[in-house]
């Protein structure tokens, strides 16, 4: 081996630093909640619990600051597709219902999964078409595109009412994920939490290996940065909008159907609900940025479970006080991604 | 003579409401270093964004290795055989110049002849190979973005003002690599505002003003009239000096 290629080679596994700033800012959260809380076992159910729902709303949040930092495109429809995704695994449980309530871990996992794929399935469909009839047309007009999303939100949102109709639905947990786990003397944590921490971390995992190691996944980070540059190579950059967005829709779909059983009751506006929230999270992570995502979803859950706890008043506003504090301390959010 | 590489007739662009390019006419020859001169906001700029596509011509005709550009898509533009270095560099921050290079490699693949070359012309590119871009200093960026329009063997390159804000040792250094691609028998259009580094490299010449073409010609016809110089570009005799 040449020098010229030992010295690349050790080039190459050089990593840019990480910023531990926001990771330790998350956990000094957590920390100085404790003495607050003042109780261990009630901390340690609180915390997991809101890393249960940092990771769904990660899930959720992750195809949509894609979708901003990438396409420049502010699409309030985003969380219709989490209502889709959460109605679609309607279409599951309900011929499956002896799956749900079997005792085997086997069925309870294997209806969960199918109703994951079902779910992102569909989401990834009306993704595809939302992205042709109603995002095509406004590309670069931002006004435009709050207002033709936000219809398009309600038109899908009418349909599900036409096919579901408009009462909340109550769903079930598979039969073992019901119920808590006990982690040590008066600390209960509800099975199901674990299971979406877990899943959460998986969509995570996944997403980095396919950002950072795969050649699609670096046409997205450069696209992220400089779309116009990227086409200049050589690339059709709107393929890679259209499959970003399906992507995005897909991860939607599949919050939706883990916020559904978070829940454990289907309503049509359940999207909506949450999308102030997965905006919060987008922009304190900073657009584009899937790390930023993470870090996000986790302060937010973390802020408003213990606000929630301490002093419910405050919980109303914890979110977008946490949204301020962090705008000042990083106006481009927690990880900025440069754009050009 | 043979066939020009590339020969624009007549190209207009509209930006908005503003008539950038009024008829642009000029050619490159094949294996030859074109430089496009003009003094700030004669349409420089605009000429190499409108044959890369990235500003649609509004009527005339860009022609490309026999093909007609004009209504073709960026991306098509780029994989007929044109590397295009914009005059901000547009390296991807985030990304390693590994990483930066790899995607301009459209084969997916990097030739490690061509990446040893490209060291040679830049060996500064070899000592951060696995460093994000945005470290990067502004020559080194340049040098980055040079380098992603090498490392692919293309048909025409074009080059927006290279030197601009450069310190003179790292202006050195890119028109020593730039005299190694022309060498190469790479077919260059290169947009510069530095008459010294232009009359070092160019074989041939347009001189732009107001979105038009006033000139055009061999460079050493233009380096060796001070009077023309003046008159186009503004240039004066200590220039020369």
């Amino acid at each position: 081996m040449s020098d010229g290629t030992a010295q690349r080679e050790e080039a190459v596994v050089a990593s840019p630093p990480i910023d531990w700033l926001p990771i330790l800012l998350t956990v000094a959260v957590a920390v100085i909640a404790l003495p607050l809380i003042g109780s261990v076992s009630t901390w340690v159910t609180l915390t997991v619990a809101a890393l249960a729902m940092g990771m769904i709303i990660f899930i959720m949040a992750s195809g949509l600051t894609l979708v901003f930092g990438l396409m420049d495109v502010i699409n309030f429809g985003h969380g219709v597709f989490i209502s889709v995704g959460a109605y679609m695994s309607l279409l599951v449980l309900r011929p499956l219902m002896g799956w749900v309530d079997s005792p085997s871990l086997m069925l309870n996992i294997g209806v969960l999964i199918l109703c994951i794929f079902v779910a992102m399935a569909a989401s990834g469909l009306f993704g595809l078409l939302f992205e042709r009839v109603i995002i095509r047309p406004v590309y670069r007009q931002h006004l435009k595109q709050i207002l033709v999303t936000m219809g398009g939100l309600i038109v899908i949102e009418q349909l599900l009412h036409v096919f579901f109709g408009g009462s909340p639905i109550t769903i079930a947990l598979p039969y073992n994920f019901r119920g808590g786990l006990s982690i040590g003397p008066d600390t209960i944590v509800e099975r199901y939490r674990l299971i979406a921490v877990v899943i959460g971390v998986a969509v995570f995992v996944a997403m980095m290996l396919v950002l950072n190691r795969t050649r699609i996944g670096l046409l997205v980070r450069a696209g992220v940065e400089n779309p116009e540059m990227v086409e200049a190579l050589g690339y059709r950059i709107r393929r890679i909008f259209v499959g970003v967005f399906v992507a995005g829709s897909a991860l939607a779909g599949l919050g939706g159907v883990m916020w559904g059983f978070y829940q454990q009751t289907l309503t049509i506006g359940m999207g909506l609900q949450v999308l102030v929230l997965i905006f919060i999270v987008v922009i304190i992570g900073g657009l584009g940025s899937i790390g930023g995502c993470l870090i996000g979803s986790m302060l937010v859950a973390l802020v408003a479970n213990y606000t929630a706890f301490l002093e419910p008043k405050i919980a109303l506003v914890s979110n977008i006080a946490l949204m301020l504090v962090v705008l000042m301390w990083r106006p481009q959010g927690l990880y900025p991604v440069v754009k050009v | 003579m043979s066939e020009p590489l590339l020969t624009l007739e007549g190209v207009h662009t509209h930006i908005g409401r503003y008539h950038i390019l009024q008829g642009v006419d000029f050619a490159v020859p094949r294996g030859s270093f074109t430089v496009l001169l003009g003094r700030n906001g004669a349409g420089k700029t605009t000429t190499l964004r409108t044959i890369m596509g990235l500003w649609k011509a509004s009527r005339g005709s860009i022609r490309f290795a026999g093909q007609d550009l004009a209504a073709r898509p960026t991306p098509e533009i780029a994989a007929s055989g044109i590397a295009y270095v914009p005059e901000n560099m547009s390296v991807f921050s985030g990304l390693t110049v590994r990483e930066n290079l790899i995607l301009a490699a459209r084969s997916g693949k990097i030739d490690d002849t061509r990446l040893e070359w490209i060291f040679s012309l830049f060996p500064a590119m070899q000592r951060f190979f696995g460093l994000a871009a945005g470290t990067l200093s502004g020559g080194q960026k340049q040098m980055l973005a040079i380098s992603r329009a090498l490392i692919e063997p293309r048909d025409l390159i074009l080059i927006d003002e290279p030197t601009k804000g450069l310190a003179p040792a790292i202006v050195a250094n890119m028109i020593k690599a730039f005299r190694e691609v022309k060498n190469a028998g790479t077919t260059v259009l290169l947009v510069e505002q530095n008459f010294m580094a232009a009359k070092m490299l160019g074989d041939s010449v347009a001189v732009m003003d107001d979105g038009r073409v006033v000139h055009r010609g061999a460079m050493a016809e233009l380096a060796a009239d001070h009077a023309l110089q003046h008159r186009l570009l503004g240039l004066h005799m200590e220039v020369h000096q």
